[in-house]
């Protein structure tokens, strides 16, 4: 009789079964897998706390979307389309790895519940599985060594790169997938040479194709490649799982709880250590981190995620300005750090200070908390807090550079960063042309008002800034808002104080302004400062509800109570800037445009990095006052990528990027070819303001103001 | 009326401009008084210099002493102890050497001290009544100093006008005897001078100085341009060199360097004194500021208020443009 | 090394627009803000960076009342490790010879290698280190911008004319006053001041000093303040007024007929 090809369970291998072989292999495997895993968790114990396992329904969510739906990968095409199918191809193919270990040990081994109808469609699908699986490793081993995409590149000042490394891995899967199909075909042609029923196998898949080519093969050939395959299969399999560990491809394994543990509350900052309540940081003994371990856990994790990508650093406006600051490497940087403090074999290190170690003072600084790292990364690493975390541990040992001491003892003693008095702040009302056609009274207890508009440092204080405020008056104005302002009374809204890593000095200037506004009776909060809009929704608590003007302009537009006139100059052709803080980190992008298109006769067009990838035109409160070393500004490039665009006017709707965007029009020799205006100037230039007679009250509205 | 004595610096044998500042105001205190100038150092230096203010003193005293070859304070100090009567009014330039001398030489002479002084509106028997400034000259100050055991007075550089007098025939007197053993807890070791900067300003017939009005760095290159279209060089004022975006060869000041242009435009400069003591020769000042009560514009010659960031670059086009035409 | 530096209370001269009061004797004090004088605070980061190389400890002491504590608890949360108040009614009114004899009385308690003092404070004086070194017999520099260890001595340079630097060495122990710019302060934020609110900050009279009060304050000033006063605004600049291209176009007239336009 004519014997089956044997299955690997049941050869003898000079001393041991098969059977015996494969527990052993397994049980080493995993006991491997096992210990690597649980000094790789050694950090995260010793890490500071972190608070994760609330609302469990929204993080399985995400982990629907960000995981499974692989949702930020079509951002970047060519690989986000591979990685979407190898990504699942691996899902599919999870339970045919686990069947073929456990073949080895029962040799018939069948899933339950694989025999019928869905282990039949299961058999095809897994077949192109591995095909496409395997076609992908070629693919992407012919673009990192052929194409070299230039964000995988490591400038020489991270150290050396790893490409063999990436190659080899991707090596090793194709040859997972490889001796998969090798095991699976070498049976088929030895069954089919037998005339036995032949596990089916679909057509042009790998195994399909081996099969073929093997079909004329002796079958003692057969026999050998089968249980060599199968060897290398496991053996691969479990070389790759106690390997990820060491690499990027760690992510294998930790991103589905990096995605499940991801922040949940865009435009916050962590506290400066989970549990502990304002009135308690007295006890807390150091702010910030400054070596490794004052991470917390999900940081670490983060840095034990991180595919190495380089997306983030790509998008990162600091680093395409020359910046000595590159997200991808804070983050590979300190997973190096770890896995040489917490080796395999041997004490784990700690202790050693991070600044001044692996990351220099300019790198943290240089950050202007755009977030368009953590907005393109596809593991959903956060880097704006670590960011925030290590300058609150450089403040902490007094290591700020000189040009930020100054604007910071400004806001202590002031209440904003140029030392200006606080009884001026409201100084820009009184400017006379203005106050004759606008009173903007202060609700200081005495005028009742329903609405405060929460001006800000800039907008107050900077003579240019002023006709922001100026504009967003008479609009609010012009919609009927009962409005009034804190004057003297408001301090800084402390947003970049504490995005600087001033925490107490953050809490200060907050908890002044609370007060102050919960004195007043307000029920709405308007400002055109994103910095503020962003503090006042989710860094203050028990405030009224905050919106941005963009947002009442764009619905007053829309009701019909503000009108708006056609644009004068035809050769005008406009492109909306989108600000971090409005846009990326509270996603308003459509309400200013929607304004926008609502101006008849407004030619508009948009700029290639728009929207969430809007590019940071330099940042904004204390980065105003920051010298950064760069090659170039970043507002330079905002405004060439503007004239890209086609456009000849630069709208935004933050006074930041006025400032930043105003400057770099100059510095960038395009005077007289391109200007910028605010979203809330523009809007008050084209208000179409009804004649004295026809409003019916004694308030001089006619556009004094040409 | 006590003897009045003005302490002469000196380098290289020539005396210090302070010289006829402190006569003038030695006249001050006391329309009638002739002052003694009293110079110390060694060697043909030394009798260079008594040679040049005989002209303006009627007395000189000398104090020669090897020890003295380089003005060290601390030794000074000890000489002018032993030599000065101790209850007369000593006058000494207020730079850094007087800095150095005076405090300690008051002390030592149970003499009142007045520091910076810029103004003497006289004398009420032993009572000065002097004027000084502060909170960086934002204010002034009426003193009165008690002079009945003398005083030592530091007297603002530039602050007195020199009075054009006709040459005197004034005499030397060697004090060197009198000095006794010098030695002092201090010892000069060596002057390290500035390193020269890619410009020398003191070589520029125009200069366009900025001060904290710049704001950034970067901005610098605005007067850069406005240099460029003029023919001038850069120059600047302390803060712009302690926040290290000039390098220190650029500071024009009292501890910068001493320049004699003909014309100089003070950008966003307030016009501290320090800054203005490096300004020689009478030029014509230009002075933009977005302060209407900068100080600068009581020493300017011409005034505008503006923000430099915007008047600078518009000053450059328009230069540019008439240097165009008369091409 | 022990180290003590002498601090003062000063209105910050770049967040405030000093005015005369409405009665015209002083300046208005109500919205000022205070702060350490900034020569002073350069003079405590200079101590704390000596002591953190070569051991010892920084005291920061001034002469003043309880308004003044708040810069002796600043500089404390920089690092210093003692602040003292000295302060006497007996004290106010005091010339630059009264501080220092109350300074020099609470040198002579204690034992110090070095003495620190900022160059200068808001009224300009620069006189308190030099006087107070000479009433110690102490040797003194003044404008240091630069200190060395060397042994039992010091190498420091002081700052002159034209950028240069004199190189002197010092005996300890000696009064130095020492020039903005000699090192980078490091910050002092909220926090730090709050971690040091409670700590006990020392305060001595007359009697505790051994002063005798007819030398200090206002009875044994020889220099006082008679008022302050705005300066007559001389003939001044001439002001260029009207639209920006009039004055520029005036400028440049003026600059060529002195020459500037070559």
């Amino acid at each position: 009789m004519v014997e089956g090809i044997q299955s690997p369970a049941q050869v003898t291998y000079w001393l041991m079964t098969g059977r015996s072989l494969f527990v052993v292999l397994n049980l080493l495997g995993l006991a491997c897998f096992f210990y690597i895993v649980s000094k790789r968790m050694t950090p995260l114990i010793r890490g500071e706390r972190d608070w994760r396992f609330d609302r469990p329904l929204v993080r399985l969510e995400r982990v629907l979307q960000f995981w499974l739906g692989q949702w930020k990968h079509p951002r970047y095409r060519t690989a986000g389309i591979m990685h979407i199918l190898f990504f699942a191809g691996f899902i599919i193919l999870a339970t045919q790895a686990f069947s073929l270990l456990i073949l080895g040990i029962a040799g018939n081994f069948v899933l339950p519940g694989s025999s019928g109808e869905i282990g039949h469609i299961y058999d095809i699908v897994k077949d192109y599985a591995a095909t496409i699986v395997f076609l992908c490793m070629i693919v992407a081993a012919v673009r990192r060594i052929v194409f070299k995409p230039a964000r995988y590149a490591v400038p020489a000042r991270y150290g050396k790169g790893h490409p063999v490394d990436a190659i080899f891995l991707l090596a090793l899967i194709a040859l997972l997938m490889a001796s998969e199909s090798l095991f699976e075909a070498s049976k088929a042609a030895f069954q089919t040479q037998q005339g036995q029923p032949v596990e089916f196998l679909a057509a042009l898949s790998l195994p399909w194709m081996l099969k073929n080519v093997l079909i004329s093969t002796p079958l003692p050939t057969l026999q050998t490649l089968h249980l060599g395959a199968y060897f290398v299969d496991v053996l691969t399999f479990y070389f790759l799982l106690c390997y990820r560990p060491f690499g990027i491809q760690f992510h294998v394994e930790t991103s589905l709880f990096n995605v499940y543990f991801a922040k949940l509350d865009r435009g916050t900052v962590k506290p400066v250590r989970w549990g502990v309540t304002d009135e308690h940081l007295d006890q807390v003994k150091s702010f910030g981190v400054k070596t490794f371990e004052d991470f917390t856990w999900k940081h670490m994790l983060d840095f034990y995620s991180c595919a190495d990508c380089g997306r983030c650093s790509e998008q990162c406006p600091a680093n395409a300005v020359g910046r000595p600051l590159s997200p991808r490497f804070i983050t590979i940087k300190a997973r190096d750090y770890s896995f040489q403090h917490y080796p395999m074999f041997g004490s784990a290190g700690n202790g050693t200070p991070l600044i001044g170690g692996i990351y220099s003072e300019d790198e943290i600084w240089s950050c202007t908390t755009c977030g368009a790292c953590e907005e393109e990364c596809p593991l959903l690493i956060q880097y704006i807090d670590k960011i925030v975390d290590l300058r609150r541990g450089m403040v902490d040992d007094g290591n700020v550079p000189q040009s930020l001491q100054k604007p910071l003892k400004a806001l202590e003693s002031r209440g904003n960063p140029y030392g200006k008095m606080e009884k001026k702040r409201a100084e820009w009302t009184k400017s006379k042309e203005f106050s004759q056609t606008c009173a903007v009274k202060t609700v200081d207890g005495k005028s009742n008002a329903d609405t405060l508009y929460f001006v800000d440092s800039i907008t107050s204080y900077d003579d240019r800034m002023q006709s922001i405020g100026r504009a967003t008056a008479r609009i609010l104005d012009a919609a009927g808002v009962n409005f009034g302002i804190l004057g003297a009374a408001e301090k800084d809204s402390g947003h970049d104080a504490r995005r600087f890593g001033e925490e107490t000095l953050f809490m200060a200037l907050r908890d002044h302004n609370v007060d102050a506004i919960k004195a007043s009776g307000v029920q709405h909060i308007v400002t055109s400062d994103p910095h503020a809009y962003n503090a006042l929704k989710h860094d203050y608590k028990d405030v009224p509800p905050v919106e941005h003007i963009s947002q009442v302009i764009c619905r007053e537009v829309k009701s019909g109570n503000l009108k708006l006139d056609p644009v004068e100059n035809a050769d005008s052709v406009y492109a909306y800037h989108d600000p971090c803080y409005l846009g990326r980190h509270n996603q308003v992008y459509d309400d200013p445009r929607d304004v926008l298109d609502a101006i008849p006769g407004l030619k508009r067009v948009e700029m290639d990095r728009c929207r969430d990838r809007s590019f940071c035109c330099g940042g904004g409160g204390l980065m105003l006052f920051y010298e950064p070393k760069e090659d170039q500004r970043m507002g330079v490039k905002r405004v060439q990528m503007a004239a890209e665009a086609g456009a000849n006017v630069i709208v935004t709707a933050c006074p930041f990027c006025m400032v930043n965007i105003e400057d770099a029009i100059k510095v960038a020799g395009l005077e007289g070819k391109m200007t910028a205006i605010d979203l809330a100037e523009l809007v008050d230039k084209q208000l179409v303001r009804p004649a004295p007679a026809q409003l019916g009250h004694d308030k001089l509205t006619s556009d004094v103001l040409a | 009326m006590a003897r009045i004595f003005a302490y002469i610096v000196h380098k290289g044998g020539i005396a210090d401009d302070s010289a006829a500042e402190l006569a003038a105001a030695a006249k001050k205190i006391d329309a009638a008084a002739s002052p003694v100038a009293v110079v110390t150092g060694w060697g043909a230096e030394l009798d260079a210099v008594c040679e040049t203010l005989r002209g303006s003193y009627a007395e000189v005293w000398k104090i020669a002493n090897q020890a003295l070859v380089y003005p060290n304070a601390e030794l000074v100090r000890k000489a002018l102890l032993n030599v000065l009567p101790h209850d007369g009014i000593v006058l000494v330039s207020h730079a850094h050497f007087g800095i150095d001398l005076s405090p300690g030489l008051a002390i030592k002479m149970n003499s009142a001290f007045v520091s910076d002084v810029l103004g003497i509106e006289g004398a009420e028997g032993a009572n000065l009544k002097l004027v000084r400034q502060e909170f960086g000259g934002q204010v002034s100050a009426h003193v009165r100093c008690d002079a009945s055991s003398g005083a030592v007075l530091n007297l603002r550089p530039g602050a007195f006008n020199p009075q054009e007098g006709a040459p005197i025939n004034g005499v030397i007197v060697d004090k060197s005897a009198e000095v006794g053993a010098l030695t002092a807890g201090r010892r000069y070791l060596e002057t390290v001078v500035a390193e020269a900067g890619d410009v020398d300003i003191t070589k520029h017939a125009v200069l366009v100085s900025v001060g904290r009005g710049i704001q950034e760095k970067d901005n610098i290159a605005i007067a850069e341009e406005l240099a460029d279209a003029l023919g001038a060089a850069v120059s600047c004022s302390r803060p712009v060199v302690d926040a290290k975006w000039l390098p220190k060869s650029r500071q024009v000041g009292s501890s910068g360097k001493t320049v004699k242009p003909k014309i100089y435009m003070a950008c966003g400069i307030s016009g501290s004194f320090q800054h203005l003591a490096g300004l020689k020769g009478s030029p014509f000042i230009v002075a933009i500021n977005k302060n209407p009560k900068a100080p600068i514009f009581q020493v300017a010659d011409v005034g505008i208020v503006a923000d430099i960031l915007e008047f600078l670059p518009e000053l450059t086009s328009k230069i540019r443009e008439t240097k165009q035409v008369s091409a | 090394m022990e180290i003590l530096v002498c601090v003062r209370r000063v209105p910050d001269t770049s967040e405030n627009e000093i005015q005369l009061n409405p009665a015209g004797n002083d300046i208005e004090r109500d919205d000022l803000v205070y702060s350490i004088n900034e020569p002073d605070n350069y003079a405590v980061e200079e101590a704390l960076q000596m002591v953190a190389k070569a051991g010892g400890s920084v005291t920061v002491v001034t002469v003043g009342g309880d308004d003044d504590e708040e810069v002796l608890r600043r500089e404390m949360a920089m690092g210093a490790n003692r602040g003292v108040l000295l302060s006497d009614e007996a004290f106010d009114g005091s010339d630059g010879k009264g501080i220092a004899t109350v300074l020099k009385a609470f040198v002579q308690k204690g034992h110090y290698d070095l003495i620190l003092t900022g160059v200068q404070a808001e009224d300009g004086g620069a006189q308190v280190g030099g006087m107070l070194a000479a009433m110690l017999d102490y040797p003194f520099a003044s404008l240091v911008n630069s200190i060395v260890v060397d042994g039992g001595k010091l190498k420091v340079s002081r700052e002159i004319e034209g950028g240069n630097k004199e190189m002197n060495e010092i005996d300890l122990p000696c009064v130095l006053s020492i020039q903005t710019g000699i090192n980078e302060p490091r910050y002092v934020g909220m926090r730090g001041i709050r971690q040091v609110a409670s700590v006990e900050v020392p305060t001595f009279g007359a009697s505790d000093l051994g002063v005798d009060a007819s030398a200090v304050g206002d009875a044994g000033a020889k220099v006082k303040r008679m008022d302050y006063f705005m300066p007559a605004l001389g003939k001044g600049a001439e002001m260029l007024q009207g639209d920006r291209g009039e004055v520029i176009a005036k400028l440049i007239e003026l600059m060529k007929a002195k020459g500037g336009l070559n």
